[in-house]
């Protein structure tokens, strides 16, 4: 405690290391922490990518660079089936929830949403920082499990019982027990970022910053926290229930003791698919915020977008047994789902057609945070037009469980977790560190990024539409596979590219830090709160609080003395011109 | 495309086949379309001297009906696209017909243990007998299997019949479907279902209804 009143007698700015940059409640640092996290655990999950698409592309040869991986996982270089298994799981889990998560909510949402409501801070600082070390302390249990004997969890990151139940079908004990612990403090850490995000949006708007007024990453990390809060109940009660079967003897889901496999299933997609949005909406967000400013136009619909979201919002709670259309569901289920599934494009196609016409009659520049937010566009637009493929139930029989559904996830995810987070990253960096990133680097790295993302996924429909099935350790196995090796073989250079086109990126980002050339509070010319605050801005965000004035995208308006008009400029120039 | 495809050979097969084609023809015209606006327009619009950027907030009924318009389109196409794929789903998935031949699939970590009736034609009688991995169907006939797991969620998956339904432990689901052309093909397994589930490959061998009987018969003799 005393530390604590130590802190407020100083005010802010004077904090010790630990309180300042480890344990501080400020929203920007633990911001950044969530995005160190986030790109750090994206280091773990692309390395993960890389052996499994080595052993897809070359099976059962040696692995370069992985000697150091011991028995039983690795036999001289060559990847065990189990440890491919817990790989293929481990990717999954920790890029949707330690890498989409924690850069898109954590990151960017909690460094963006008090400033751009213009608020000194979250409603609750100190449920914040609590929020961050749950999600890293998820982050270890999760990391940890691959240590234990038996290894990680090896059930997919679907975890579907029986598989993931009971311990003798995978071998996988502890493994699986800690991956649900991981996964269970995952969740409330998000649960406690929701109350956060709700309270701080709705409580501690800026006079005269109404809802209509609010900028629309704020609206989609509103959403995306609803909808979080509202699906995420009942898989916390499924992980609780799947726990219970493994350690203490329950029987949910097996059959056996009278429970039923599918009930898990409809608990995992029930949250499964919100959570598509929960990821989707803040990476859409950065784009929204990004096309205007390198358009000097004001985002087209505005109002239109924030309808679309909400719909789309409330659609996504009943899309979800579009996972199961095979799954042994009522096969009358699949007509009405298929029909809800592809409703949904129709939001979203309003939002994406709102994003383009955004374009038009623009003044457009390209600078890196414009270059990701074009890609986002040109390839979201893959993962969005062949989810209808997949939300057709007659021929989700066919592709189900193949590589078209993980191409056509791969482009929806990718996207917007890369491309709209890249964009955001190089847009704020500014703000966040005080110093502008390296705009050559910038450029090589979105060109390698665009051109080798699409050289791995492309190629992967293909391998789906030949029937090539998800999560298969040795394709070679199938007579009917392996014409398909040297596609395997393609997309797996090709994902090394990918991988490699990050150096830019991670060079970029830590050597700006330092040499970067100083950022000015504003250097894109953008009208958003969070630009009228110093770069960076200290703690408490604001010199001055400010008032809003108007929307935050009245950029070229009319008799405006600039191209851009910030949303706490008190008159506009113009009309001060006649009025004087 | 046509290319990538495994070979068809059921009655259904081109039925899912075409709905696929009639989604990535129709995606397909409204993608290049939508990428053409957005290559045209980052191109048209990027910065001139002495072009200003024009102020179109989007907020009047008249400029919107620029994206409404399209959006009103795509939604009269998805309905379209979900009419033509429920007739599909209905006929492999709904109507399941009680089937010339009937078998019984009992899945288990890494096999198929496939009950064939026997000579009678009845399951359930002292004649069934059990092959491991090996799925025997005549050709030309209406095949109904009765799919069970002993353990964990799998799933049959015939490429070349465009079929694939999930085992679930605890239930008994039918399937059914009906070949055009005898051979040799494979049964895959698409549901994780533990280390060993990339071998949980079976043999799927389309027969004459002469050659199944015999073979049938000779089976069903030794048991």
């Amino acid at each position: 405690m005393s530390q604590v009143a130590a802190v407020e007698q100083h005010g802010h700015g004077e904090l010790s290391f630990w309180r300042r940059y480890i344990f501080s409640v400020d929203h920007k640092v633990i911001g950044k922490q969530y995005l160190t996290l986030g790109l750090l655990m994206a280091l773990v999950g692309g390395a993960s990518a890389y052996v499994i698409r080595w052993q897809l592309a070359w099976p059962e040869t040696p692995i370069p660079l992985t000697s150091w991986v011991p028995e039983p996982s690795m036999y001289e270089g060559q990847l065990d089936p189990n440890f491919y298994n817990q790989l293929v799981t481990m990717h999954g889990t920790i890029m949707v929830f330690f890498v989409a998560m924690p850069i898109l909510l954590g990151g960017l949402g909690n460094f963006l949403l008090p400033i751009m409501v213009g608020a000194d801070d979250m409603a609750f600082p100190r449920l914040n920082m609590m929020s961050f070390w749950t999600i890293c302390t998820a982050a270890v249990v999760l990391i940890s499990s691959f240590f234990v004997p038996g290894g990680a969890a090896s059930a997919g990151w679907t975890g579907y019982p029986p598989l993931s139940d009971n311990p003798t079908y995978t071998g996988v004990y502890w493994g699986i027990n800690l991956w649900l612990i991981a996964l269970a403090l995952e969740f409330s850490s998000f649960l406690m970022g929701g109350v956060n995000f709700l309270t701080t949006a709705i409580n501690m708007r800026a006079p005269g910053l109404s809802f209509f007024r609010l900028p629309l990453m704020v609206w989609m990390q509103l959403t995306a926290a609803v909808l979080f809060m509202l699906s995420v109940g009942p898989l916390i009660g499924g992980a609780v229930m799947l726990l219970l079967d493994r350690t203490i003897g329950t029987t949910f889901f097996l059959p056996g003791g009278g429970g039923d496999p599918l009930l898990w299933q409809h608990l995992f997609w029930f949250f499964g698919h919100p959570e598509v949005y929960v990821v989707l909406l803040p990476g859409v967000g950065a784009v929204l915020e990004v096309l205007p400013v390198f358009a000097r136009k004001p985002i087209f619909g505005y109002r239109t977008i924030i309808y679309s979201t909400i719909i789309s919002g409330v659609l996504s709670f009943v899309v979800w047994a579009h996972h199961m259309f095979i799954a042994g569901i009522d096969p009358r289920l699949a007509t009405p789902f298929s029909i809800t599934t592809i409703l949904i494009s129709v939001p979203f196609a309003v939002m994406v057609f709102a994003m383009i016409v955004t374009l038009w009659g623009g003044s457009l520049t390209f600078p890196t945070p414009m270059l990701f937010a074009l890609g986002f566009l040109v390839t979201f637009l893959v993962g969005g037009v062949t989810g209808i493929f997949n939300g057709s139930a007659a021929v989700d029989i066919y592709i189900h469980g193949t590589y078209f559904v993980v191409a056509h996830f791969h482009y929806t995810l990718f996207p917007t977790v890369f491309f709209g987070g890249f964009a955001g990253i190089y847009f704020w960096y500014p703000k966040m560190f005080g110093r502008m990133m390296n705009e050559t680097l910038g450029k090589v790295h979105f060109w390698l990024t665009a051109i080798s993302f699409n050289l791995v996924f492309i190629p992967m429909f293909l391998l789906g539409i030949g029937g090539h099935m998800r999560r298969i350790y040795n394709p070679m196995q199938y007579e009917f596979l392996r014409p398909l090796a040297p596609v395997n073989q393609f997309i797996t250079v090709a994902a090394v590219i990918l991988l490699l086109s990050q150096l830019p990126f991670i060079v970029n980002f830590f050597a700006s830090m330092w040499w970067g050339k100083e950022a000015a509070a504003n250097p894109w010319r953008a009208n958003t709160l969070e630009w009228t605050a110093p770069s960076p801005p200290p703690h408490g965000n604001f010199e001055t609080a400010p008032t809003v004035y108007r929307g935050p995208y009245e950029y070229s308006a009319p008799g405006a003395e600039n191209d851009w008009l910030p949303q706490d400029r008190p008159i506009p120039a113009a009309a001060a011109a006649v009025r004087g | 495309m046509h290319g990538w495809f495994p070979e068809n050979i059921s009655t259904f097969g081109a039925d899912v086949d075409g709905v696929f084609y009639l989604i990535y023809y129709i995606v397909g015209f409204w993608f290049l379309l939508t990428q053409a606006a957005i290559f045209y327009f980052v191109i048209r619009f990027r910065r001139r001297a002495g072009q200003p950027a024009a102020y179109i907030r989007g907020d009047t009924w008249k400029q919107l009906s620029w994206i409404l318009i399209p959006a009103a389109i795509v939604l009269v196409l998805d309905l379209g696209i979900d009419a033509a794929g429920a007739r599909v789903w209905e006929e492999i998935k709904t109507r399941v017909p009680a089937g010339d031949v009937h078998l019984e699939i009992n899945a288990k970590q890494f096999e198929w243990m496939i009950t064939y009736p026997g000579a009678d034609d009845q399951l359930g009688t002292a004649d069934d007998f059990i092959v491991n991995s090996e799925l025997h169907v005549p050709v030309d006939k209406d095949v109904r299997i009765t799919l069970k797991s002993n353990d964990v969620v799998h799933s049959f998956f015939l490429p070349n019949v465009r079929l694939k339904q999930d085992v679930v432990p605890g239930r008994a689901i039918d399937v059914w479907f009906k070949v055009t052309k005898p051979g040799t093909y494979e049964l895959a397994c698409s549901e994780l279902c533990g280390f060993g589930h990339y071998t949980m490959r079976g043999t799927f061998i389309v027969q004459t209804p002469e050659e199944y009987d015999r073979w049938v018969r000779a089976h069903s003799a030794n048991a």
